[in-house]
């Protein structure tokens, strides 16, 4: 059993490696090679080193498990990543519990005479030890529970929108508290335990759906990230339970990573991530809208827009998730392509929560090969719009909505955002008046430097490229 | 003294983890989720390991947490690969 760690800790490297070459495109694809590596070294290793397993049973669950994976790597839509994402933290966290509870059950009759557990050949304390499976199971199921919440958010099983009723931050706190004392009672009264161990297990699945429920809308991404974040918790703790620096090691690098993830998404929104968990926010709130200010918009034809682009040299494409959503990657391409073979500069500003979860805009524009070296985010981007000629709003709203900068009242007040309003004509492409996600009016429409293209993104594009070649 | 080495291990993973994450960019963030979560399903060691410590219902629980990380493990890291496919320069 002793060598097994020594393989581990090759895999550990090969994990730490492998996201280190994550930090840039060129080589992250071999990164993900050599931590898949990792993996196939730490599954070897285990399988031969602890004798005495079913081959059978573990041939059968490995074969089902990869069938049913790759089918989802196979298949997935780029703009379905999100719900993939989230259901397969769901399994990770899943996992986790159930190695957690495999585990308790071999060890509680030790625990009910009081003798010693043995871990892996290491001598454990018992309360250490309960504490620890305990921690693992609410951990596990909880990510189990809410990631599956998640998905069907996003997937659109259940609605979007936050689910709310009165008492749930109360009914939360009871939750929370019942959990504790589960938890405490599983430690110090092993004879009972199992009774204990059901109900953290309950209580655990209750209370992953009753945090998830309530948020809605554009917090999604956080919400992702902060249950990617659970599900290497959910393995570090295990690692505990099993003593086993192989879960420890990879389970901690992917709970930082969730972390850092979750804290940039809250940064974007210029939220704390307590109020994006207890706030609730993303109902369309009322009279939001009911403020709304006249504006003087421009409305122009693809023509005259293709007339400005003709007269412009530098270009900045801002993209949001409206323009996935009307599948105009590919138009929006061809249409940088054609500015680009006039002479003319061609960049895209990518806001942090441009898209449905991290980085999420950056896959979908280079699965329509935009070139990734063209992609600038938030701190690249708005030093560049001082010499800009046109900048083109795709399918964005709140993320360019000045009123985040002075508007005080505003919901988004203080968000981060691409200073679009900077560059000489502001073209913005809607399909029609509405405000956007967060249901807030947009002044930067009624801006002098401001003019209007209304129309289905695709169409607009596909329309705007044929006008620009018959100039 | 063998606790004391496994904290070690674990808070100084922690560390590594914060220190190579931020250095990853934005346009990376969902292979790095994608990644990072077929590398939790490292879990599928424990599950192995599951299978046979437990008796009978612990072997069942075990194959299913054996189904779910390798799920988690094989999606994972064929789902990243053909995103990362997609990135290129001019």
């Amino acid at each position: 059993m002793i060598y097994a760690n020594i393989f581990y800790v090759v895999a550990a490297v090969l994990f730490i490696l492998g996201l280190k070459k994550l930090s840039h495109p060129k080589t992250a694809r071999g990164g993900n090679t050599l931590a898949s590596v990792g993996m196939l070294i730490a599954i070897v290793a285990t399988l031969i080193a602890y004798g005495g397993i079913d081959w059978k049973l573990i041939a059968i669950g490995m074969i089902i498990g990869s069938i049913i994976g790759a089918l989802f790597a196979i298949k997935v839509q780029m703009t379905q990543m999100p719900q993939m994402v989230a259901i397969f933290n769901g399994f990770g966290g899943g996992a986790s519990a159930l190695v957690a509870a495999a585990d308790l059950l071999s060890n509680i009759q030790n625990l009910i005479n009081g003798s010693p557990i043995l871990v892996s050949g290491i001598e454990i304390h018992p309360t250490f030890y309960s504490a620890v499976v305990a921690f693992s199971i609410f951990v596990g199921t909880l990510t189990f529970t809410g990631s599956f919440i998640a998905f069907g958010k996003l997937q659109g099983f259940i609605s979007g929108q936050p689910i709310v009723f009165t008492g749930q931050k109360v009914l939360n706190a009871l939750i929370a508290i019942a959990l504790v004392g589960l938890a405490v009672m599983m430690v110090i009264d092993p004879v009972n335990m199992i009774t204990f161990f059901i109900g953290v297990v309950v209580l655990s699945a209750i209370i992953g759906i009753t945090l998830v429920l309530p948020i809605g809308g554009a917090d999604m991404p956080v919400v992702i990230s902060l249950l990617n974040s659970y599900s290497g918790v959910a393995a570090a703790a295990t690692g505990f339970v099993l003593m086993n620096n192989g879960l420890i090691i990879a389970g901690s690098l992917v709970g930082a990573s969730g972390i850092i993830l979750t804290n940039i998404m809250c940064k974007g929104m210029n939220r704390s991530l307590a109020n994006v968990i207890f706030g609730a926010v993303g109902l369309v709130q009322e009279g939001a809208s009911g403020t709304q200010q006249q504006m003087n918009i421009k409305s122009y034809s693809t023509e005259e827009a293709a007339m400005i682009l003709d007269a412009a040299e530098k270009i900045i494409i801002v993209p949001g998730y409206g323009l996935a959503v009307a599948q105009a990657q590919h138009a929006v391409r061809e249409v940088a392509d054609y500015l680009q073979s006039k002479g003319k500069k061609v960049l895209y500003g990518i806001h942090p929560v441009a898209g449905r979860m991290p980085g999420h805009m950056n896959v979908l524009l280079a699965e329509a090969n935009i070139p990734y070296d063209q992609l600038l985010d938030l701190d690249q981007i708005n030093s560049e719009f001082e010499d800009c000629d046109v900048s083109i709003i795709l399918g964005a709203n709140d993320v360019v909505n000045p009123a985040a900068r002075h508007d005080k009242s505003s919901p988004i007040y203080g968000m981060p955002i691409i200073d679009v309003d900077k560059s000489k004509t502001v073209l913005i492409n809607k399909r029609t008046m509405n405000p956007g996600f967060a249901g807030i009016a947009n002044e930067l429409f009624g801006f002098d430097n401001s003019i209007m293209v209304f129309g289905d993104a695709k169409q607009m594009l596909q329309q705007l490229l044929k006008d620009l070649k018959d100039l | 003294m063998e606790m004391i080495n496994i904290l070690t291990v674990f808070i100084l993973a922690i560390f590594v983890g914060f220190e190579i994450i931020t250095k990853v960019p934005p346009t990376l963030h969902t292979p790095l989720m994608s990644g990072s979560n077929a590398i939790s399903g490292i879990a599928v060691v424990g599950a192995i390991i599951a299978t046979k410590v437990g008796g009978e219902t612990g072997s069942y629980l075990g194959v299913i947490a054996v189904v779910f990380a390798t799920i988690n493990v094989v999606g994972g890291f064929l789902v990243t690969d053909r995103m990362l496919k997609m990135f290129k320069r001019k």
